[in-house]
């Protein structure tokens, strides 16, 4: 039996991003805010202090930062026909564990999507067709536009004090940015990372092929920084131990390095670390939260009773926490009905990797970090006519590699035998003049009738609780976006003098086992119908009001960038709308 | 929830460090003078996973894996074997940390591993499958015995799959050693490989140095300083009297 705790205003479920930006936010109103986070308390200096936070087969290999999948996973299958099975170790992405959520182990690329992008079909209806649109593609509008994020993605990067170069000031174009943005209300906190070598001759060619580079959006700090909230940060050393590590320098945007310190002194938040909810509890009525169950380190199970809920874990769990719970309309792909697990989407990356001279390219490739390098937008979106390529969607690209740890960035031209003289030869002479970017090619994947998350049948957590199960397959439309886009990508590396480029276009089928991002998206999506979505436009539940649930499972379809900037915006928006509304007259903010 | 239930979920904590003790953070942030987790350090000693004869034909493998040359030591000299012995008595070795309830049910490429056996089961089994397939082929001989030419022979028909191993998956074996091996020939020399911080001089990686704005503009200029180890290096260090 659980035993009850004092009532809280608030209970957080997850301390990541979106749980500190709420906690902060609510908390600052004067609310009672409670924060419970499964994994445990970080910090800087306690947990990935510089003298061991690079050790690359500890946390990039190893994954100790991680969720570990003895703790939970998911099953996943590519059709409806096949039977799920569980992924016993991570491969396509990387669930986070722990306060700070991904923001503590994240690249900290922070991107604004664009202003076509929230209006997705509509926009794309209009300029193409309905019949130019794929039959079983589900993508939706938003119900939020650009123009009503955007103080709120300017909230963020001065929060954290994103570094990068300005494309678009109030509708002036910027030299040196990207000139696709949506208008910004005003320059980024601090100026663009310095580039190293080939990032900087990638950002020359491409200019040399008619391209407008620019310098990725970086919560690297490219100087000294203190937030609004009078949390400082300092410069980025280029260590090359960024993503997948935690930053030891305090230069690496995250919850630890932005809010939390902030946050924890505020009399009226308290935070549980190593406790998991189990379920988000639901009066008679089905229509009312009245808080949530969870689960603590010893075992015993408490009752943390609140009048106002905010689901804040990672993507997919904030999906199979609603369904364990019961609220709103499983999704059913057969009958095309229900909401919560439909727009399901991942990412289409790929990536082209080139070998240099090496007796005329030295590139350091350790010097960098998480959001290092050179971009275009030329492909992104609908920056470019789609009407002669069959497809829709795009994604930006660039030289953005990160590192040159020698257990992952050891590149060999294709050819070379895996093991033995000839590898090891290949591998000295190519350290320093090959060029891997990573996430190369950016890609956008678009939303299916057939891609989706519900309750596996078969395996369960540790709890005894159904896995969220994964259906998920590349769509002919992604495969054909990303050859393009790799095309397009490999000429720019060709231009650079590149002696041997190859690419590695992303096929299907979808494959668990190789990793992209961690950009998990839908699944409990916003939108303006709630026929259609799990959420209005503030991110509450359509089904109970009393919920709010934040990031990327609200999208209802991915973008050709990084999410976390539009996470971010979007709980920054939810929060403003809870102070300037829904506690003025608690119930649903839109009449559908 | 369920009684039974409840001491599954405390088994799984028990055993875990001080990290994963539940606790209620207000008013300030939680602090300790030491590092929560330090990271464990591989000294020098005695197999620790491996037999005598298993390690033997250990060093022999990770030596063709990552042969020596006149400029760089290989996988023996590097310590490859130490660091994939270490890793087997670890936490790797009896996949910890990872999803192993059941049911096994062997899926589709695109799913994933799904095998119960774990790393220190399938390098115990293959070694000793190795063992038994070279002395019934090779007269009498150990892998260790072989010349350089023989073992390179006999691990490339194992790459290709012409050479088989009873009740275990030879394929799958070498599979595992291409990913450990260079592992322990590149991570950082605390874990028992990567002696004197061989790898990272062969392609000139500095290690941790954790600081590079002095060369972040230099373009196309060599980093001209040696490496760096998490536990420092030889130098900073007096030898013993």
């Amino acid at each position: 039996m659980a035993r009850k705790l004092p009532r809280k205003d608030v209970v957080i479920i997850g301390l990541g991003w979106t749980g500190s930006i709420m906690a902060y936010e609510l908390a600052d109103a004067g609310l009672d805010v409670i924060a419970i986070e499964r994994g445990p308390w970080r910090n800087t200096a306690t947990d990935y202090p510089p003298g061991y936070a690079a050790d690359e087969l500890r946390y990039r290999i190893r994954h100790e930062l991680f969720l570990s999948p003895s703790q939970t996973t998911f099953t996943f299958r590519n059709k409806m026909s096949e039977a799920a099975l569980p992924i016993r170790s991570w491969g396509a992405f990387m669930p986070p564990n722990g306060v700070g959520g991904g923001g503590v182990h994240w690249n900290a690329e922070t991107w604004r999507f664009l202003p076509s992008d929230f209006m997705l079909k509509t926009h794309l209806t209009e300029r193409y067709g309905a019949s130019f649109l794929p039959e079983d593609m589900t993508i939706q509008d938003w119900g939020v536009t650009y123009d009503e994020l955007e103080p709120h993605y300017d909230r963020f990067e001065y929060l954290c004090g994103t570094s990068g170069q300005a494309g678009n000031i109030k509708g002036t174009i910027m030299d040196g940015g990207n000139p696709f943005e949506g208008p910004r209300s005003r320059a980024y906190p601090n100026p663009p990372q310095d580039q190293p070598f080939g990032h900087t001759l990638f950002g020359k060619a491409a200019r040399d092929l008619g391209y407008k580079p620019f310098p990725q959006p970086s919560g690297n700090m490219s100087r000294p920084y203190q937030n609004p909230l009078g949390v400082r940060l300092g410069p980025c050393t280029y260590c090359g131990f960024c993503e997948w590590f935690g930053c030891g320098n305090y230069s690496k945007a995250s919850p630890q390095t932005t809010i939390l310190p902030a946050l924890v002194r505020k009399p009226n938040f308290t935070a549980r670390d190593n406790s998991e909810v189990t379920r988000i509890n639901v009066d008679g009525s089905g229509k009312r939260t009245t808080g949530v169950t969870f689960v603590d380190a010893s075992g015993d199970e408490w009752e943390q009773p609140a009048d106002l809920v905010v689901l804040s874990a990672y993507t997919i769990f904030n999906v199979q926490l609603l369904l364990l719970s019961g609220i709103g309309k499983a999704y059913d792909p057969a009958a095309n009905t229900g909401v919560i697990g439909r727009n399901f989407t991942h990412q289409t990356i790929s990536d082209v990797v080139s070998f240099f001279d090496p007796a005329k390219f030295v590139f350091n490739p350790f010097i960098a970090s998480g959001a290092i390098g050179m971009c275009i937008d030329e492909f992104n979106g609908d920056n470019f006519d789609h009407g002669p390529h069959g497809f829709v969607g795009g994604g930006y690209m660039g030289h953005v590699q990160t590192n040159g740890r020698p257990i992952e960035t050891t590149p060999v031209p294709p050819g070379t035998p895996l093991w033995g003289a000839a590898w090891k030869k290949a591998v000295k002479e190519n350290y320093q003049s090959a060029i891997k970017p990573g996430t190369g090619v950016h890609g956008s994947m678009y939303s299916y009738r057939d891609v989706y998350v519900d309750l596996d049948p078969t395996y369960k957590d540790r709890f005894n609780r159904p896995l969220a199960r994964i259906t998920m397959d590349f769509h002919d439309n992604e495969i054909k976006q990303n050859k393009f886009l790799t095309d397009k990508f490999a000429e720019i590396f060709q231009a650079m003098g590149a002696k041997q480029v190859h690419k590695e276009y992303r096929k299907g089928p979808y494959d668990i086992t190789k990793y992209q991002t961690t950009h998990l998206c839908g699944g409990a999506i916003m939108g303006t119908d709630p026929n259609t979505s799990a959420l209005n436009r503030y991110l509450q539940s359509w089904d109970v009001p009393n919920l709010f649930v934040m990031g990327a499972s609200a999208f209802p379809q991915n973008a050709g960038y990084n999410p976390t900037g539009t996470v971010a915006a979007l709980a920054y928006w939810a929060a403003d709308a809870i102070l300037s509304k829904y506690l003025k007259n608690p119930g649903q903010l839109i009449n559908a | 929830m369920q009684r039974r239930t409840f001491l599954t979920v405390a088994a799984w904590f028990v055993g875990t460090t001080s990290l994963t003790r539940a606790s209620a953070i207000h008013n300030h942030i939680p602090w300790a003078p030491h590092p929560n987790s330090p990271p464990e350090v591989v000294r020098p000693g005695p197999w620790q996973f491996f037999a005598l004869d298993e390690a033997r034909a250990m060093e022999a493998i990770v030596d063709r894996i990552i042969p020596p040359d006149p400029d760089t030591p290989g996988g023996k000299i590097a310590g490859c074997a130490v660091f994939i012995d270490r890793q087997l008595k670890g936490p790797y070795g009896s996949n910890q940390g990872l999803y192993t309830l059941e049911p096994h049910t062997k899926g589709t490429k695109e799913q994933g591993p799904q095998s119960v056996l774990t790393p220190a089961e399938l390098y115990r089994k293959s070694l000793a499958a190795l063992d038994k397939h070279c002395k019934s082929t090779q007269g009498g001989k150990s892998f260790a015995e072989l010349d350089a030419a023989a073992q390179d022979d006999l691990l490339r028909k194992i790459e290709s799959g012409e050479v088989k191993f009873d009740g275990v998956d030879a394929q799958g074996f070498f599979s595992a050693l291409l990913k450990d091996v260079p592992e322990g020939f590149f991570a950082d020399p605390i874990h028992g490989g990567n002696i004197d911080m061989v790898g990272w001089k062969m392609i000139g990686f500095p290690g941790i140095r954790y600081d590079y704005r002095d060369w972040v503009n230099r373009h196309n200029e060599r980093y001209p300083h040696p490496p760096v180890s998490i536990a420092g290096r030889a130098e900073w260090t007096p030898a013993k009297s």
